[in-house]
């Protein structure tokens, strides 16, 4: 158990002082799926924020926001004013902070990158009490540090982000029912240069000549003329709302199983259409669905949930078939399992997105059985020169970083020039060791 | 750290040649496991269980630890913390059964089986409770016995030693409420082992394996007191409210 203290952007310097021998470390929304934002022993500091303070720049399309803010926060700012966040992943409970230190991605990748290639700069509170404001050009190494850096180089205070301009606040969705893993790979291959968004849906629970079958939805933001009339009165109409909450009645071992996964699932293929063109949906329904649905993580019971997620090269969809077999013949019981393809990495050494094909999966926290399947994936993504992200890691270990993350030096280099006195902390980096060689 | 699966990456046992305490270590050892760290008396006879345990991936350390000796054991666990990061899963492995007729007789005898069962094991724990406290995370496995359940009249001197370890075990769990680290009461019953080797087995024996993997599970879903086997739970709560007429009259060994 770590220190809990809720701070204000004006208040952070002071209090990250008190840190002791365990450190400190900054919470966002605590929406990590493994220990990135825990920091046993030590200090967790929760940046208090909102979008109100947000300083939009409608010409050049740049919004200056407060790291504690999150993407629901600032969406609901800019959306109605006809821009969207460049990037956001499954959830808007997350803050500019985490975005930044997980260097969060989305279903557009393949076309537009990660959180950090839509940076400008980046404002952090250093180990030493200073603030220094850092962007690709202006100490370029500590800027690209920081995304990916889970953390451990700095507290973000604030953040200049490119905005991408709208004409509405709906999506255009196409969706498609596909049979098997190889059509998927190849759909996908031929059609996602198409769309800014895409992302599939798999089975997890299909075998045989099912193995891999999959819903694929791809998507772009809808031109004013696509909207139906009744909706073009107010094109950038934006409230959210959370329809269901999970009540804290769920039994202890969870709702989610074998049984209960394989006929959600099942339902799930048969309700996608076989194909459908053109459907207008929402934001919160098209990239969000899990947020329409409080607290529902309790649907796992007591042992909670972990995710695993890892990115193979292209080329190496023969080792994604073989991960996907595997996880499937172990019966886990995952209902939200997702690949979708990453384009081009930045510069940053700690991002995780590189070329190639990854794959996110949620499953109950079942037991060691459960780890050391996730340790023979860890060994097979490796071989074929792929990694773990980060964020969702609650398993793996430092030897598995090192291998996966090659540049872990020179990151390291820069930890050891900002934070000699190893003042930022967490458990993810004691657990990874990633600040010790 | 353990991680989300608790597999922890340091395994500490003191009373590093315990049969029990080694079959915990074996069972925790995970693709994860970096060192596991023999705490114990006699140095020769940890390395060779140690050689037992090296299988090329894990680091098996052996360190001197005297349960006797409670003006180290701060230091002990300390210089372990700081060689091999944070202590993820310590077991309480040490104690011994003493001559249960000399015992009964030799006040030297019994105050020196007390003292290292139960002056030992409070000393030892509380030096790992506080690292553990400091650091925010980790379980304290502590070895208790059925003995201490309701104490025999055949060993009640080993017995009153695990019957005050295993209330002391249990305060100290839940002093650590809130803290993130946690203790683990184990109580065996009969296990074929060296300590156990000259005795008749009673019934429900089981094996340091069989413990080791009752452990493993309770850890995981974080109980705070354990059977092993699971039905000498039952069999003593029977035992446990016999009048006493009849208690002292069972022939229990």
């Amino acid at each position: 158990m770590a220190d809990v203290v809720d701070v204000l952007r004006s208040e952070v310097a002071a209090t990250a002082k008190e840190a002791g021998e365990r450190g400190a470390l900054v919470r966002g929304l605590g929406r990590s799926y493994g220990d990135a934002a825990q920091n046993g022993g030590g200090l967790v500091l929760r940046l208090q924020g909102s979008a109100s303070d947000a300083v939009l720049d409608p010409a050049a399309g740049l919004v200056t926001v407060g790291a504690g803010a999150s993407l629901d926060d600032l969406m609901r700012v800019v959306v109605p004013r006809g821009w969207f966040v460049p990037v956001t992943p499954g959830t808007r409970f997350v803050t500019i902070g985490g975005a930044i230190a997980s260097d969060i991605h989305g279903k557009n990748h393949h076309v537009d990158g990660s959180f950090a290639n839509h940076v400008e700069q980046i404002t952090l509170l250093l180990a030493d009490g200073s603030t220094a404001t850092v962007s690709p050009t202006d100490d370029a190494e500590l800027f690209w540090a920081t995304f990916g850096g889970m953390g451990l180089t700095g507290i973000v205070l604030s953040a200049t982000i490119r905005l991408l301009r709208i004409e509405t606040s709906r999506m255009s969705v196409d969706t498609q029912r596909v049979g098997d893993l190889d059509t998927l790979f190849a759909t996908m291959s031929e059609g996602d240069e198409a769309h800014r968004y895409s992302v599939a849906w798999i089975d997890l629970a299909a075998k045989g000549r099912h193995l891999g079958r999959s819903a694929l939805t791809r998507g772009d933001h809808a031109r004013l003329d696509e909207l139906p009339l009744r909706l073009q009165a107010d094109p950038l109409a934006y409230g959210p709302r959370q329809l269901l909450s999970v009540p804290p009645l769920v039994p202890r071992p969870g709702v989610l199983n074998h049984v209960t996964v394989a006929a959600f699932n099942e339902f799930w293929f048969r309700k996608t259409p076989r194909s459908r063109v053109g459907e207008i949906q929402s934001i919160g329904s098209y990239f969000h669905p899990l947020d329409m649905v409080g607290d529902w993580n309790r649907l796992y019971g007591r042992p909670g949930l972990v995710q695993y997620q890892c990115v193979v090269p292209f080329g190496q969809e023969d080792v994604m078939r073989r991960i996907i077999e595997q996880l499937s013949a172990a019966g886990v019981a995952s209902f939200l399992a997702v690949l979708k393809r990453f384009g081009a990495a930045n510069p940053a050494p700690l991002s995780f997105p590189q070329p190639g094909w990854t794959l996110a999966l949620d499953m109950p926290a079942s037991g060691p059985g459960l780890g050391t399947l996730l340790h023979r994936l860890d060994t097979m993504v490796l071989d074929a020169g792929g990694r773990n992200y980060f964020a969702k890691d609650a398993h793996t270990t430092p030897e598995t970083v090192r291998r996966g993350y090659p540049r872990l030096a020179e990151w390291q280099a820069v930890r050891r020039r900002v934070d000699p006195l190893q003042v930022w902390q967490s458990d993810l980096g004691r657990r990874l060791l990633l600040a010790a060689d | 750290m353990q991680n989300a699966f608790g597999q922890p990456q340091t395994i500490t046992v003191l009373g590093g040649t315990s049969e029990i305490g080694v079959a915990i270590a074996r069972a925790l050892v995970s693709p994860v496991t970096r060192s596991i760290v023999l705490a114990c008396r006699d140095i020769g006879r940890g390395e060779e269980v140690a050689a037992s345990l090296r299988d090329g991936k894990v680091a098996v350390d052996v360190v001197h630890f005297d349960a006797a000796d409670t003006g180290t054991h701060a230091t002990v666990v300390e210089s372990i913390a700081a060689k091999h990061g944070d202590l993820d899963v310590v077991v309480l492995a040490f104690g011994q059964l003493g001559d249960a007729e000399a015992v009964a007789v030799d006040p030297e005898a019994a105050a020196a089986l007390t003292h290292v069962n139960m002056t030992g094991g409070v000393s030892a724990s509380i030096a790992v409770a506080n690292r553990l406290r400091r650091q925010g995370h980790g379980s304290l496995v502590v070895l208790s016995s059925v003995a201490g359940e309701r104490v025999r009249k055949a060993n009640f001197v080993y017995g009153a030693t695990k019957a005050g370890l295993d209330g002391f075990a249990q305060g100290l769990g839940d002093h650590l409420d809130g803290s993130g680290a946690r203790v683990l009461v184990v109580r065996p019953g009969f296990v074929h082992s060296k300590m156990t080797t000259s005795m008749k087995a009673a019934p429900f024996a089981t094996t340091p394996e069989a413990v080791a993997t009752v452990t493993v599970r309770a850890l995981h879903s974080g109980r705070r007191v354990v059977w092993a086997p699971g039905i000498v739970r039952w069999v003593f709560m029977v035992l446990r409210h016999l009048p006493g007429p009849v208690w002292r009259r069972l022939p229990l060994g």
